[in-house]
């Protein structure tokens, strides 16, 4: 069957903006996460979120975009073109035809949603913005990018929470299967205003911890809720024989993917994340002893990661195969948190560390995990397994395989890891960085 | 991947029986707004469907809970879901996924919820004191996917597509794909959108996308008619029970038809405007019929995306013409919007159960309200009146904000590829 | 009421469909199309919306798309505000 691999990547994440300073704040483990500072967040329980602080989108796209998108299809856009420029391609390396867009988002543009509603209540309904009609719909972004990118083949959006995010790449592998050469996938998510909070505080799930640094410690004794974040990644998605044609570097390739629902809630049946574990590696081929990491999902409920915990103990036996959790370093980003994983697990594989699990210092009573902590842990690079669930019982599951590094191209190797950066706790201060890399694509 | 169950959410009767009369009768549903008093918009008329929750066996929980689309898609799968006679010990659940449609999922209550929260537009930071305790739900809408599995005690794969307008064509589709990968052998499928809400009025009004044709509700969606001037808006949904060839015949089930090949396309041209050539469209009506293996020539049917703006009807046409060829101007070629009204993520859905009817009965729904043709478009829409007609091939098409475009096929089972 | 300048018709579209430096101004090119200047349709919905707003001048849908530049909108409206 057609193979489908990954050539590009484009992150923006709270604690960075652009797919190399995201990737060395994960490997220093800096956090993106504080105190909430989009809107006044002090009346509200849960007062913490991961923002991403030093984006600028007038710098990175057309103004004539800017009226017309919220923040989070600003972000997809600018990712977009990032990750399109990691993987060199640009106009004409493929047949507009081939190419597509599949793209998961959980909220839709809330925050331009609000403002339309304030306008439409306050002011009466002329005063509704002729942009309201998409820019706040799940479909916003693969609409968007694909007239910026001029991508005229399939077009997909799904909605399933956190697992939206995988269950949207896993699609852009099928299109691939089905004859497109190029897609570009991922999700992302924001909302960061205040109805998206209220809806999110509803949920039941934020932690009211004041203090980043224990707000959020999935599989942690002290676990007591998660942190939203905002941001996501793209993703190029290319089928693996036109990619070596034209000689790009593969991170790796979508080995394998299952998702399942627990309608467990109702009838009393097991939950299914074990049966999307065991159905994703049997997709790929791929035993549970030869898989060298897993993203987990880690929701930061006690319940949800007793339930992770065991299943993955089940899988891999105890403590059998080292397990991650990075958004501990940007809060939980709806349907752009797996993207970010697969992100970082290809990223892993490039260099040869496992980013860590920050503030987790004590692994809950029964829950038999050998878990990355405090500092990247050097591997030799083989599959890894990224887990993503979703609000009301989704499951998803999909398997990576690395890639091998293109001849004559270099930055795409290194198996033995790069040298460790030096870890600094806290909330990261944007100034010195430098949003990257690449511009405007198109 | 056969159809064996149908259930239909309509406006002009619950059912899908009062459905299929409807818009075989050729009547229409379109009306003033009675869902709140729309007396400041553009638009103020809508097609609503008379939908009593209690009638409609929802529990008191369900109603509290749900939203209405949620509610719609709800009652549409119990009905297809009886249907099909699939009975809950006799199937695998793990074997079951659930793949629905929503254009702007939650949209009611998101928008109710707004107005306790903000005091009627009166703050920016809201005050999540009075937040209903299912906000969540509304708020990210694969909730409502999450119900219907539930409901069905599906345990395999459940999502929630959401590309705007084709969201209900789409997300038949990607359950026709997920049955061929063999991720499930049962998908409950369809879409629900519950739009008639002032923000989503307001939001249509802003780009005069719908009619302003108060004063005559009744025939205000006039598809393919040279005074035509925009939509009107609907609700609904329609689910089908989709199952592989084998595991409906394992089990003895009706089989009313076939779902043998979907493509989607952008038109990567603009977020709302359509390119006037109508390319994307043909070429993922060319991508349909190819995995159908199917000819052009052997479509009986078009089930047009026909939402009587004058740059739909215009590119819809244009892109008929160039995937089917001279065999367009042999086809009928319908829109049911004309009656029931466009309901965005559900329409889609809805349209594929007006096909899966119109395969089983042989029955082409016309287009209503098509009195004056536009002489620059010279397909043949069914005018006014059913015709009664054998159809072992039926296109349904649709096409939405964000450029996306989407062809589905529907073939009579045992009809061999030409 | 005051006439409609070409800079300020420029700094409503601005305000409703974003800048763009890459296009001439209003004033360098006020015979330029709109959708040369990088104007669609939706801006000019936006545009006619502020316009009925700020200037209480109610256009008609059909007068705004039959004014093709810049010059001819201001025009327009100022034809409207002078009959006022």
């Amino acid at each position: 069957m057609t193979t489908a691999v990954i050539t590009g990547i484009g992150v923006a994440a709270p604690n960075g903006a652009g797919t190399e300073n995201f990737w060395a704040a994960t490997l220093r483990g800096e956090s993106g996460i504080g105190p909430v500072r989009r809107f006044d967040a002090r009346g509200y329980p849960a007062r913490l979120g991961g923002e991403i602080d030093d984006f600028d989108p007038a710098e990175h796209l057309p103004h004539r975009l800017l009226p017309q998108t919220d923040r989070m299809t600003q972000l997809a856009l600018t990712a977009s073109a990032w990750a399109l420029a990691d993987a060199g391609v640009e106009p004409g390396t493929y047949d507009p035809g081939e190419t597509g867009v599949t793209m998961a988002g959980a909220f839709g543009g809330f925050e331009y949603g609000q403002r339309e509603l304030e306008n439409l209540w306050r002011s009466g309904p002329e005063r509704v913005s002729v942009y309201m009609s998409f820019a706040w719909f799940y479909a916003v972004n693969t609409g968007q990018l694909s007239i910026r990118h001029a991508m005229r083949g399939p077009a997909g959006v799904v909605v399933g929470d956190q697992a939206g995010g995988l269950d949207a790449v896993a699609q852009a592998r099928r299109n691939i299967r089905k004859g497109a050469r190029l897609m570009l996938s991922g999700g992302f998510d924001s909302s960061f205003c205040p109805y998206g909070w209220v809806a999110r505080i509803s949920d039941g799930t934020l932690s009211t911890d004041e203090d980043p640094r224990t707000a959020y410690l999935p599989f942690d004794r002290r676990a007591r809720g998660q942190v939203p974040g905002e941001g996501g990644a793209v993703l190029v998605v290319e089928e693996a024989a036109a990619a070596r044609r034209r000689g790009t570097r593969i991170y790796g390739e979508i080995a394998g993917y299952a998702a399942t629902f627990d309608a467990a809630a109702r009838y009393g049946g097991e939950r299914g994340l074990g049966r999307a574990v065991e159905a994703a590696l049997a997709d790929a081929g791929v035993t549970a002893r030869e898989v060298g990491v897993v993203f987990a999902d880690g929701s930061g409920w006690p319940a949800d990661d007793r339930a992770e915990a065991e299943t993955i103990a089940a899988v891999f036996g105890p403590q059998g195969v080292p397990v991650t959790v990075p958004k501990t370093m940007t809060g939980r980003m709806s349907s752009g948190g797996a993207p970010v994983d697969l992100a970082g697990a290809l990223l892993a594989m490039r260099d040869g560390l496992i980013p860590p699990t920050v503030n987790v210092r004590t692994v809950a009573p029964g829950a038999r995990l050998d878990l990355v902590t405090g500092v990247p842990r050097p591997w030799q690079p083989g599959p890894a397994l990224v887990l993503a669930r979703g609000r009301g019982g989704f499951n998803s599951a999909m398997v990576l395989r690395p890639g091998t590094a293109a001849p004559g191209r270099t930055g795409a190797a290194g198996v033995t890891g790069r040298e460790i950066p030096t870890r600094s706790g806290g909330k990261r201060h944007a100034a010195d960085d430098t949003v990257g890399p690449g511009g405007d694509h198109a | 991947m056969v159809i064996t169950g149908l259930g239909v959410v309509a406006p002009g009767g619950v059912g899908t029986k009062a459905f299929w009369h409807l818009i075989t009768a050729g009547r229409t549903a379109t009306r003033p707004i009675t869902a709140f008093d729309a007396a400041a918009f553009r638009s103020r008329i809508a097609a609503e469907v008379d939908f009593e929750p209690a009638q409609a066996d929802l529990s008191h929980r369900e109603r509290r809970r749900l939203d209405r689309a949620a509610q719609f898609a709800l009652v549409a799968t119990r009905e297809a879901i009886a249907d099909s006679g699939l009975e809950p010990d006799r199937f695998d659940p793990t074997r079951v996924g659930v793949s629905l449609g929503t254009a702007v999922g939650a949209t009611c209550n998101l928008e109710s919820e707004y107005l306790a929260l903000s005091d009627t537009g009166r703050d920016w930071v809201l005050d999540h004191r009075y937040a209903s305790p299912h906000l969540y739900d509304y708020f990210m809408p694969g909730s409502m996917a999450a119900e219907i599995a539930a409901e069905c005690n599906a345990q395999g794969p459940a999502t929630v597509v959401s590309a705007g307008c084709t969201s209900g064509l789409d997300a038949v589709g990607h359950a026709a794909d997920l049955l061929r990968e063999g991720a499930a052998d049962v998908m409950v499928t369809g879409g629900t959108d519950a739009p008639i809400s002032p923000i989503t009025v307001a939001c249509f009004d802003a780009i005069r996308a719908t009619s302003p044709s108060n004063d005559d509700a009744a025939h205000a969606l006039r598809p393919f008619d040279r005074t035509r001037n925009g939509f009107v808006l609907g609700e609904g949904a329609a689910t089908l029970v989709l199952e592989t060839e084998e595991h409906a015949r394992a089990r003895g089930a009706r089989i009313y038809a076939e779902i043998a090949g979907f493509a989607s396309r952008s038109n990567a041209y603009h977020m709302t405007g359509l390119r006037p050539d109508g390319a994307e469209m043909a070429a993922a009506i060319t991508a349909a019929l190819a995995e159908s293996r199917r000819s052009p020539q052997s479509v009986d049917y078009v089930n047009a995306h026909g939402t009587a703006t004058k740059q739909n009807d215009r590119h819809e046409t244009a892109a008929l013409k160039r995937a089917l060829g001279p065999h367009a101007y042999r086809t009928p070629v319908s829109s049911i919007k004309s009656m029931i009204g466009h309901s965005l993520g559900a329409i889609g859905s809805i349209e594929i159960a007006a096909c899966t009817l119109a395969v089983d009965q042989g029955v082409v729904p016309p287009t209503a309200n098509l009195r004056e043709p536009d002489p620059e478009l010279d397909l043949d829409y069914v005018p006014l009146h059913a015709r009664e007609q054998r159809l072992d091939t039926v296109l349904s098409v649709g096409s939405g904000f964000g450029g996306f475009q989407s062809a589905i096929v529907l073939t009579r089972l045992g009809t061999g590829p030409a | 009421m005051q006439q409609m300048t070409l800079s300020a018709l420029e700094e409503i579209m601005h305000r409703c469909a974003g800048d763009d430096e890459s296009t001439e101004s209003f004033q360098q090119a006020p015979e330029r199309a709109f959708a040369d200047l990088g104007y669609d349709s939706l801006a000019l919905l936006e545009t006619q919306s502020v316009i009925r707003r700020e200037y209480g001048v109610d256009l008609s849908e059909q007068a705004v798309s039959a004014a093709e530049t810049p010059q001819q909108l201001v025009d327009l409206v100022n034809r409207w505000l002078s009959a006022a």
